[in-house]
């Protein structure tokens, strides 16, 4: 019963590959996505077989080890650039354990089961001495041995600060972040994945939002076998913000995949969602499924979600899957997109007529493509870092570049 | 003395019909310094005249020629014909996400120079020509055509031509869609680029208003896909008075 899921085609319209919610046999959702089952104990979810809805666009076999077996948890080296005061080991027991949500599938239950400390990052309120702060966390080498690792990010009332993640080296991971905005605070969370070719990476983020609290999260992912970041924002208290950004570009052999859960709860919350991917290269698969959900009590909510991906060669594969449900019907708006194609050959077109060259005009198109999630960063080192790492990705596929009729 | 030379030139599309014939031996030669005014009614090929010059893979060329100075255009890519002095100023100029008009500008400066243009006289060059258009600076840090209105987009592309100093340029219906003040300030940076540097003009038309202001030295009247007939500027006086309509009758016998 596992239905084929084609690539749509640049101009052909055709029905949506996923849901079919309005087709004669009228299907339903099983259930909302707020009523799903969660637990931090391995063994409370069932044995995953790879069909169930979701696990069937992930490559189950690869990362079955972070799935099922068993998981060091030890800690772990990083390097921190900013006050590293504000970074430190935590107990299991330290009640931030589980504030801002809990597994919801059986990986990042595994996780939650083996982690011997968390690290804890809180950020203070700002003061007109520290007005914003900046830190990045800074992994890498974490080893082929399977891993798990537990975080938990606080911003406490009225903070104003910028968290980067930052992984790269060899990794076989599953992991969970758990982030916690408090009243009137104002965080930005950069996940930036640019693993080893090999590394395997299984990851929940865990938001709460609280009133007037704004987040803004971003998931970049650039390297790595498999690479699943799955963030669920809840947007609790009145008058929060989320914007969730992603970017990746995956080359021949690489899957990476996000499945954003954006719910809100509180009234008058705002909610954005956007991710944007380059495809390249044989095999180069990605996933997107973005759920958002307006719960009863989220009067005034306004939100948009969409995803678009651009396939730079043929052999890639890339499922979009946008669902809404809306509980309310009292909210300012609510919409979602979602578009997969190949280079628009109307702007190659324009700008070879301006005597570009079609290896310089595709650079050109891809870049201004990803370039709409990378403004959205905020931080000039990371945002020049990112566009060096998309134009060291296009010099990849510069060499072969798609022929044109002449 | 430069010349573009149109010969016998044959051009179909493919449509979900079949094969359509578009072009049907199509003769026009343009020199240097010359404006020559393409006028016909919709549909007549105008456009596709244009596209294939420029490039476009939608054409296919059946059978004919256009050469540049003798060299032929048609077995060229589009930026090699850009490179070699055409330039297309597109009816419906597409949007370009994420690339900064300045950016593009310097791009395609580049591309045709083969090297960069020196920072702070290009600077200068480009502030010049938008405050010539009336073009705010702001323009310049938005992206390619993201949200232009239709007569930003034409000036967009009028600047482009004063920038980028081609020998030949196509003007494709750049004056459709545009008040009477912005047709003024676009034709005024079309006479300004023929008098800087004394390229050759195509200017493809559906109406005569343009031509009060960018004053054609030769008119050709476009009729299924072939040109029907050949003047100077009171050819398109006349067009004024009578229109198209002893053309089409005469199309739809044919």
């Amino acid at each position: 019963m596992t239905a084929a899921i084609t690539p749509t085609e640049q101009h052909g319209a055709r029905a949506h590959s996923d849901g079919g919610w309005d087709a004669p046999s009228g299907r339903a959702p099983i259930q909302a996505r707020s009523e799903r089952f969660a637990s931090v104990a391995h063994d409370d979810f069932p044995a995953v077989t790879g069909i169930e809805s979701e696990w069937k666009l992930t490559p189950v076999a690869t990362v079955r080890a972070l799935i099922d077996g068993p998981l060091d948890g030890s800690p772990y080296e990083y390097a921190v650039d900013g006050d590293a005061s504000l970074v430190e080991w935590i107990d299991r027991t330290d009640a931030r354990i589980g504030s801002a949500g809990i597994a919801e599938e059986r990986a990042a239950a595994n996780a939650w089961s083996s982690f011997e400390k968390a690290l804890a990052i809180t950020i203070p309120a700002a003061t007109e001495a520290e007005p914003h702060r900046e830190l990045t966390i800074r992994r890498s080498d974490l080893g082929d041995a399977p891993r798990a690792t537990h975080t938990v990010i606080t911003a406490k009332a009225n903070s104003n600060a910028t968290v980067i993640l930052q992984s790269t080296g060899s990794a076989t991971l599953s992991e969970n972040v758990e982030i916690v905005l408090e009243e009137g605070a104002n965080l930005t969370v950069i996940s930036v994945q640019e693993w080893a070719s090999d590394a395997l990476h299984l990851a929940s983020h865990f938001a709460t939002v609280g009133r007037d609290a704004r987040l803004k999260h971003i998931v970049v992912s650039l390297s790595g076998a498999v690479v699943r970041v799955n963030p669920s924002v809840h947007l609790v208290g009145e008058g929060a913000d989320g914007d969730l950004y992603g970017l990746y570009f995956a080359d021949a052999g690489e899957h990476f995949e996000q499945r954003v859960y954006l719910h809100h709860v509180g009234p008058n919350t705002k909610g954005r969602v956007n991710y944007k991917g380059a495809l390249q290269g044989d095999g180069a698969r990605t996933v997107w499924v973005g759920d958002v959900l307006i719960g009863p009590d989220a009067v005034g909510t306004d939100s948009y979600e969409q995803n678009r991906n651009l396939m730079l060669t043929d052999g890639t594969r890339a499922d979009s899957i946008p669902n809404l449900e809306i509980e309310t019907g009292d909210i300012l708006g609510a919409g979602h997109a979602s578009a997969t194609g190949r280079f628009d050959d109307e702007q190659l077109f324009y700008l070879q007529a301006r005597g570009i060259t079609e290896t310089e005009a595709r650079r050109l198109v891809v870049i201004g493509f990803l370039s709409e999630i990378v403004q959205k960063v905020g931080n000039p080192a990371l945002e020049a870092r990112l566009h060096a790492a998309i134009e060291t990705e296009l010099a990849r596929s510069a060499a072969e570049p798609k022929g044109e009729p002449a | 003395m430069s010349v573009l030379e149109v010969k016998d030139l044959h051009v179909s599309v493919e449509t979900e019909q079949g094969t359509k014939q578009i072009l049907k031996g199509v003769d026009l030669s343009i020199q240097e310094g010359q404006i020559h005014a393409i006028m016909g009614p919709n549909g007549s090929g105008k456009s596709t005249l244009a596209y294939t010059i420029a490039g476009h893979p939608k054409y296919h060329v059946e059978s004919g020629s256009v050469t540049l100075d003798g060299v032929e255009v048609l077995t060229m890519s589009v930026d090699e014909r850009a490179r070699a002095g055409l330039f297309l100023a597109m009816q419906y100029p597409v949007e370009i996400p994420g690339v900064r008009v300045a950016d593009f500008l310097r791009t395609a400066k580049t591309a045709l120079d083969g090297e960069a243009p020196a920072l702070r006289p290009w600077i200068k060059e480009v502030r010049e020509s938008m405050s010539a258009l009336r073009m705010d600076k702001a323009f310049a840090e938005r992206n390619v055509n993201e949200g232009f209105s239709g007569g930003e987009k034409k000036r967009h592309e009028i600047l482009q031509l004063e920038l980028l100093k081609p020998r030949f340029a196509i003007l494709d219906e750049t004056d459709s869609g545009l008040d009477v003040d912005a047709l003024k300030i676009v034709a005024e940076g079309v006479n300004r680029a023929k008098a800087a540097t004394g390229l050759g003009v195509m200017l493809i038309t559906h109406y005569t208003r343009i031509l009060r202001y960018i004053k054609p030295d030769f008119v050709h009247v476009f009729v299924d896909g072939r040109i029907a007939e050949e003047g100077g500027p009171e050819l398109a006086d006349r067009l004024e008075d009578e229109g198209y309509d002893r053309f089409l009758s005469d199309a739809s016998v044919a």
